[in-house]
């Protein structure tokens, strides 16, 4: 199953790769690795998405909690919580190519933030699924590039991850 | 007090209270060197290899329970310590390894002698820091040590830029009593209501039995162990590490388990309804195949680190936290207890374990003409009249030591079980004996393993560190040997050395005393004469039966029911005969 594990973590030099090193020490799959510094500069936020077994999931938070630089982590796929990512794409767009790439991009609820006179760029946030869903849409021979950012995530309600 | 970082780090090391520093110079660490010139209250030791220095620190960390202090210099200095580093992991050895490091500015430059040695030992460390600022060093040192020395203990190691240590650069000097980590917190409160669950299943056992491990001697928790075993009268198992833990001459333990383990041991733990496991983490060495491991148990399982519960076999009643609180809690409740361990049902599983001893499983042939290794061991726990300090290397002799010298108190047999690093005994042996300069230490080899840190009988001399080696001489890697005979039809591919050297002028090179032993008579006195050498390091070269095979043994992919004996027993399985 997928799991989104989201990660309090000492904003220190090397340990991102703390992280990184014990999934690929152990066997472990990302799919992806988002992190940026929260509203004490001292902390990272990291959101991890991997998939296994219950057993492996265990496993994971047991041996993420144990890396000296993780103040703290929690599942969020355990309990109620917001996912989003974001997308950037840029697409061909010529002709009447434009039109139809403007009003897909409405559907999708995507913004237009670089017109020249070929291509479009489009940035889009939602969940996952969306944003795939948005990229099966387009005919991929029009794509010049996709960059999506991984998904993050935060718990409703009052609980949080923090200190 | 303003001092240079080379100063703050010794004297960081003198007010933590460090003894001895087990080291080898080089460029990146010249300022440390001259600030330990300096001073007087930490012995240095000179190894001649960087590995045999992280052995050595850790053969003193084992016997003593304090953590084993290295410092080596950048490059070379610190990518041959890693072979240490990496074995005191797996067997969760308190150590602090101090490494140069190229000056801040130039790192990431490929400078000379440059190695990136936070990301190598990354996976082989508790912890490790990467010191940017001198003004942070001497807490970064409490912070080692704290880390390494609580919760699950580990090597931590501190990377030392040059520049940090430089003499001209000199600022405030204190080094903390204490320090806290936000993100670590090694005191755990322990779940009552688990312990409660665990004292009710274990007085409702019909087939008990105690699995215990090295959480016990690295916890300390010794007396407590045995308090506990005493009061339930139920049936002892140790692992490797955990062999003193529990007297092995006592009558309740029925010896090591797993893949060389007693067949009595490993039956109990084949047939028995509930296991607790104590400071043991399920190695694949014990468990044998999973699928099969212990199919009518259910499982209590005690251990610090979370995650080494669950990790290979899922358990019923897990306890996270230190042994020895956790059995002083249960043998509360136990006294407490209306309930009481079955006794009927205690003594029908006791006659069923005197079944499984009978098969005698550890016999080997005495009449032999040829040295038996087991015998030389026997011996060996005769002469020392069991209160040695034990080293060993790595392969049958390891196999041997561990079944043969019935160990009785913690911290005695000290051994490289997880990582198995071949070199590990010598250099541990020389950190033993200068912790306990009194006691008799012997090193139990072989020819193979011994030639890996060899060079360490030099440093043996140069501190009159008088030990015993113990070279099981079989003329093969005989663990490799062994499993060629059994699983490769004898196709003996490389386990064996057409160039052995003669250790007795080795050994007197080296300025001790070499001895060789080619029968069995003379394998008593010599040990004798050895040991009576009180002030020096003495080589017993003991020519051993070649052929000679580790038993009993669990195959690969078998059960805990299904081993290898030296006397096949009849067709009937021991479950029916039971
Ligand atoms: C050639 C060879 C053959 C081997 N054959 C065997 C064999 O037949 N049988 C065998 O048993 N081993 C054997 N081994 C050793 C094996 O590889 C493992 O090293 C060993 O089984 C692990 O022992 P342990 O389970 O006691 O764990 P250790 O490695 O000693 O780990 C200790 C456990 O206790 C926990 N702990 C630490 N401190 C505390 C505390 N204060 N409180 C609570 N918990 C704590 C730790 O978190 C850890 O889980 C062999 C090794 C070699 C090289
Ligand atoms: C550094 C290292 N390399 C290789 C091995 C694999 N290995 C395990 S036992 C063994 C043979 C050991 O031979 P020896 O020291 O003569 O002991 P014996 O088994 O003959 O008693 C080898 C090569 C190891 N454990 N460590
Ligand atoms: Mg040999």
């Amino acid at each position: 199953m997928r799991h989104i594990i989201s990660i309090l973590i000492e904003n220190e030099s090397g340990a991102l790769s703390r992280v990184a090193g014990l999934f690929s020490a152990r066997g472990y799959n990302i799919e992806s690795l988002t992190v940026a510094i929260t509203e004490d500069p001292s902390l990272s936020r990291m959101t991890l998405v991997t998939r296994g077994s219950e057993e492996i999931i265990e496993q994971i938070t047991k041996q993420l909690n144990k890396l000296i630089d993780v103040v703290k982590l929690i599942d969020l796929a355990e309990s109620f919580h917001i996912e989003r990512e974001l997308m950037m794409v840029k697409i061909k767009a010529t002709g009447n190519m434009r039109d139809e790439i403007r009003s897909m991009a409405d559907i999708f609820r995507g913004k237009i933030i670089d017109v020249t006179p070929s291509t479009y760029i489009i940035e889009m946030t939602g969940a996952s699924e969306k944003l795939d869903a948005f990229v099966a849409a387009i005919d991929s021979d029009s794509i010049i590039e996709v960059v999506r950012s991984g998904p993050t995530g935060i718990s409703r309600g009052e609980k949080g991850l923090h200190l | 007090m303003e001092l240079s970082g080379a100063k703050i780090l010794v004297q960081s090391l003198i007010d933590e209270g460090v003894e001895y520093i087990f080291g080898y110079p080089g460029g990146a660490v010249l300022h440390l060197y001259d600030a330990l010139y300096q001073q007087e209250d930490i012995k240095h030791i000179l190894v001649r290899h960087e590995q045999g220095a992280t052995h050595a620190a850790d053969g003193y960390a084992r016997s003593t329970g304090k953590p084993g202090v290295v410092l080596v210099t950048s490059g070379p200095g610190a990518t041959n310590a890693v072979t240490g580093i990496a074995t005191a992991y797996m067997d969760s050895i308190p150590m602090v390894i101090i490494s140069g490091q190229v000056s801040l500015p130039v790192i990431g430059s490929d400078a000379f002698q440059e190695v990136d040695m936070i990301g190598i030992t990354r996976p082989c460390v508790k912890h490790n820091f990467l010191v940017k600022d001198v003004t942070k060093l001497a807490e970064t040192i409490k912070k080692a040590f704290y880390v390494a020395t609580t919760g699950r203990p580990g090597p931590v190691v501190i990377d030392v830029p040059k520049d940090i240590t430089a003499p001209h650069i000199k600022v405030p000097y204190k080094y903390p009593k204490k320090v806290t980590i936000r993100s670590y917190n090694p005191v755990v409160t322990i779940n009552k209501g688990q312990i409660k669950k665990a004292v009710e299943l274990l007085l409702s056992a019909q087939k008990p039995i105690i699995y215990s491990g090295g959480g016990v001697v690295l916890g300390e928790a010794s007396k407590e162990l045995t308090a506990f075993t005493r009061t339930l009268g139920y049936p002892i198992t140790n692992t490797l590490m955990g062999l003193g833990a529990y007297p092995s001459t006592d009558k309740q333990n029925i010896g090591m388990l797993g893949m060389h383990g007693t067949y009595e041991a490993n039956m109990a733990m084949h047939e028995s309804d509930v296991i607790i496991a104590i400071g043991a983490r399920f190695d694949d060495r014990v468990t044998g195949k999973l699928d099969l491991f212990c199919p009518y148990a259910k499982i209590i399982h005690i251990d610090i680190d979370p995650a080494s519960i669950s990790k290979t076999v899922r358990v019923d009643i897990p306890i996270v936290g230190e042994v020895k609180p956790v059995l002083e809690l249960m043998m509360e409740l136990i006294k407490e207890s209306s309930a009481k361990p079955n006794k009927k049902a205690l003594a029908l599983w006791w006659q069923q374990i005197a079944t499984w001893q009978a098969v005698d499983c550890l016999q080997f042939d005495r009449e032999s003409p040829l040295i038996k290794p087991q015998y030389v061991i026997e011996q060996l726990y005769d002469v020392t009249k069991g209160d040695a300090y034990v080293t060993s290397d790595v392969g049958q002799h390891q196999m041997w030591a561990a079944q043969y010298y019935r160990f009785d108190k913690p911290r005695r047999w000290i051994n490289s079980g997880g990582l198995g690093t071949m070199g590990f005994g010598l250099p541990a042996a020389i950190g033993v004996k200068l912790a306990h300069p009194d006691a008799d230490v012997a090193c139990v080899t072989g020819e193979a393993s011994i030639q890996m840190c060899i060079q360490e009988l030099s440093t043996a001399l140069q501190y009159k560190t008088p030990i015993k080696i113990i070279n099981l001489n079989n003329r093969y890697m005989g663990m490799v040997r062994q499993w060629q005979e059994f699983s490769y039809e004898c196709r003996y591919s490389h386990s064996y050395m057409d160039t052995i050297p003669d250790f007795v002028k080795l050994a007197e090179a080296y300025g001790h005393v070499g001895i060789r032993i080619d029968k069995p008579e003379e394998v008593r006195p010599a040990l004798e004469s050895a040991f009576n050498m009180k002030d020096r390091t003495v080589f017993l070269d003991i020519m051993t039966d070649r052929t000679e095979n580790v038993y009993p043994m669990i195959e690969a992919g078998k059960g805990h029911h299904d081993m290898k004996l030296r006397v096949a027993l009849g067709s009937t399985t021991d479950r029916e005969l039971a």
